[in-house]
C-alpha cells in the first residue's frame, strides 16, 4: 500500500514509453523491503514522499520545491544544489532533498565496479535515485540531507577517485564526445583535452567568481555529438584544413550497391537504390561536389565540412590529415528562452598537449568577462552587448572574413585611429553640431 | 583578519543586504583584477569568515551565518 495515493502520476505510467514514476516506485519498494540490508542514512521512505510531493504539485499546478541555500562541502562553491520541500510536515522524508553533481569521466566511460560503488553509496547515504546523466553531463545524485554531504564527498574523493561537478557561477563540468576512442571522424583527442582542462581549471570549477555559469564542450568533428555549438560558452569543434580523402573504388561500390549508405543506419526501410546525385551531391550545402556518372569530384576550397557526404559514404570519404578544431563562443541553451548558437572565433587551432594556445584564449576571455560581464549574464550576452569586435580586441584575434555571417548586414565599418596607416583626426565637436545625439 | 579581509567585511557592513555577487567586491579593490579579488574571498571562505550561497545556477557570497537562509533552513 503506497504511503500517498498518486492517481495523476499513475496515469504517466500508462503510455508505451518508460516512466520515471515507475522507476521511483520501484526504488520505493526496494528501500522498504531492503533485501541487501543497507543501513539507510536518510529516511528509507523518501521516494514515497517524493511521489507525494509531485502528485501535490500536479494537483496544485505549482511547485512545492525551494532550491538554493548554503549547503555544500567545505571550500567548494558548487556541486551541491540545496533543495527543500515547502510542505515538510506532510512530506518529512524529503524536507531536505539536496542534489549532488558528480564529475563524470571523459566521454562517460565506466566499468561496472565503479557504477555499483556509486549506486551503493547513494543507496546508503542518499535516496537511491540518480539521473544518468544531467544535461551538462554530470552524474546527478538526487536527494540527500545536509549531514550526509561531507560524508558523501569524503567517500567520493577517497574511495571512488571522483570529484563533484560544477554548479552556480562556476565553470561547469566540461563534457566531450567519444573522440578517437571509438570514432574515425575525430579530429582531436576530445577526452584528453576535456580531462586536461578539468584538472587545469579546478579553481574555476569549484570556487565561483564568474558572472554566471560557463560551459566548455568538445566535439571531435562537425557532427557535434555533444552539441557544443548550441550549448557551450566555449566550444571546440574538430575540423581539418586539407582535402577530404577519397577512395574512388569505394565510391563506385556505394553507387553499385555493394556498401550500404550511412553505414546502414537507414536500412530499416526500403528507400530504393542509392542515388549519389540526389543523396550526396545535391545535398552539399555549398554545391562543391559533382558526379559525372563515373567520378566524384570535390572542390575542397568551397567545402564547409558539414560532414554530410562523409556520413553518407564513410568507406569512400574520410576527414583530411591536417586536423585541429574551430573555436566557437557564446552559445547558450536556457530552459525558457534566449537560446543562442556559438559564434566562430577562430577557424582553426591545433589541439595538441599541453593545449597552450587554447588555454591562452580561454583565459583572455575569462579576464574580460569577469571584469565587464554583468551579473547573470552569459558570455554570449556580453558579446552581444559589448560587440564581437571587443571580443576580438581582448583575445588579440584579427578580424577575418570567416567572422562575417552575412555580407552587408551592417554596412558601417568603424575604424580606430591606430588601425589606419597614418591615423586620422576627428573633430567630435564639429561632428556633434551636425549630428545631434 | 588581514587588511583586505577587513575591507570586505566593512563593505558588507555598509550595505543593507547579506548576499553579494562576486562582481560587487570588485568595487572594493578598484586597482586589482578579478583573480586577485577572488584570492581574498577564497581565503575568507577557507577561514570560515564568509560562505557561499548558491541558487543552483548563480552563486553569491555572504558573511557566515548571516541572512535569512542560514536561520530559515536550519543550517546556521
Amino acid at each position: 500500500m503506497p504511503k500517498h495515493p498518486t492517481p495523476k502520476l499513475d496515469e504517466l505510467e500508462s503510455g508505451p514509453w518508460p516512466s520515471f514514476v515507475s522507476d521511483i516506485k520501484q526504488e520505493a519498494v526496494n528501500r522498504i523491503e531492503n533485501p541487501n540490508k543497507v543501513e539507510h542514512q536518510i529516511p528509507a521512505d523518501c521516494p514515497e514522499d517524493l511521489l507525494g510531493v509531485l502528485e501535490l504539485s500536479y494537483n496544485d499546478g505549482e511547485t512545492h520545491w525551494k532550491h538554493g541555500g548554503i549547503v555544500g562541502v567545505f571550500g567548494y562553491g558548487g556541486g551541491v544544489i540545496g533543495r527543500y520541500c515547502d510542505q515538510p510536515e506532510q512530506f518529512p522524508s524529503v524536507a531536505q532533498f539536496h542534489t549532488l553533481r558528480v564529475n563524470q569521466p571523459s566521454a562517460k566511460y565506466y566499468d561496472t565496479k565503479y557504477l555499483r560503488a556509486v549506486c551503493d553509496l547513494w543507496e546508503r547515504r542518499g535516496s537511491g535515485l540518480t539521473n544518468m546523466h544531467g544535461s551538462t553531463g554530470d552524474i546527478v545524485l538526487l536527494g540527500t540531507q545536509t549531514p550526509q554531504l561531507e560524508e558523501i564527498f569524503f567517500e567520493l574523493t577517497h574511495d571512488l577517485d571522483s570529484d563533484l561537478g560544477g554548479s552556480g557561477s562556476n565553470l561547469r563540468t566540461p563534457e566531450c564526445c567519444l573522440g578517437p576512442s571509438r570514432c574515425e571522424f575525430a579530429c582531436f583527442d576530445t577526452q584528453d583535452i576535456c580531462h586536461d582542462l578539468t584538472l587545469s581549471y579546478q579553481d574555476e570549477l569549484h570556487r565561483p567568481a564568474f558572472p554566471y555559469k560557463f560551459k566548455f564542450k568538445f566535439d571531435g568533428c562537425p557532427n557535434g555529438c555533444v552539441a557544443a555549438i548550441a550549448r557551450a560558452d566555449f566550444s571546440l569543434i574538430g575540423t581539418w584544413k586539407d582535402d577530404i580523402k577519397m577512395d574512388h573504388s569505394a565510391v563506385a561500390a556505394y553507387v553499385g550497391g555493394e556498401f550500404a549508405p550511412n553505414a546502414g543506419a537507414h536500412s530499416g526501410r526500403n528507400w530504393g537504390k542509392f542515388d549519389i546525385q540526389k543523396e550526396v551531391v545535391e545535398r552539399c550545402p555549398t554545391g562543391c561536389m559533382s558526379w559525372d556518372g563515373s567520378k566524384l569530384r570535390i572542390n575542397n576550397r568551397e567545402c564547409t565540412r558539414c560532414m554530410h557526404c562523409i556520413n553518407a559514404m564513410p568507406r569512400a570519404l574520410r576527414i583530411g590529415s591536417e586536423r585541429g578544431a574551430s573555436i566557437f563562443v557564446g552559445a547558450k541553451a536556457p530552459v525558457l528562452d534566449g537560446a543562442q548558437m556559438g559564434s566562430l572565433l577562430l577557424p582553426f587551432v591545433e589541439v595538441t598537449p599541453p593545449y597552450t594556445e587554447v588555454k591562452d584564449i580561454i583565459e583572455k576571455i575569462w579576464d574580460w568577462w569577469m571584469s565587464e560581464g554583468k551579473n547573470r549574464e552569459r558570455l554570449g550576452e556580453t558579446i552581444r552587448r559589448l560587440s564581437f569586435q571587443r571580443l576580438l580586441d581582448v583575445t588579440g584575434i584579427k578580424p577575418q572574413a570567416a567572422h562575417v555571417q552575412e555580407p552587408r548586414h551592417n554596412p558601417y565599418m568603424f575604424f580606430k585611429e591606430d588601425e589606419v596607416p597614418g591615423g586620422f583626426e576627428r573633430d567630435l565637436e564639429a561632428h556633434r553640431k551636425r549630428h545631434k545625439r | 583578519m588581514t587588511e583586505d579581509q577587513q575591507k570586505i567585511v566593512d563593505f558588507i557592513a555598509g550595505k543593507n543586504k547579506t548576499k553579494f555577487y562576486f562582481n560587487d567586491f570588485l568595487a572594493v579593490f578598484p586597482d586589482r583584477g578579478p583573480r586577485e579579488v577572488k584570492k581574498v574571498l577564497t581565503a575568507m571562505v577557507q577561514e570560515e569568515i564568509m560562505e557561499f550561497w548558491s541558487s543552483g545556477s548563480t552563486t553569491l557570497y555572504g558573511l557566515k551565518g548571516s541572512g535569512k537562509q542560514g536561520q530559515a533552513e536550519g543550517e546556521a
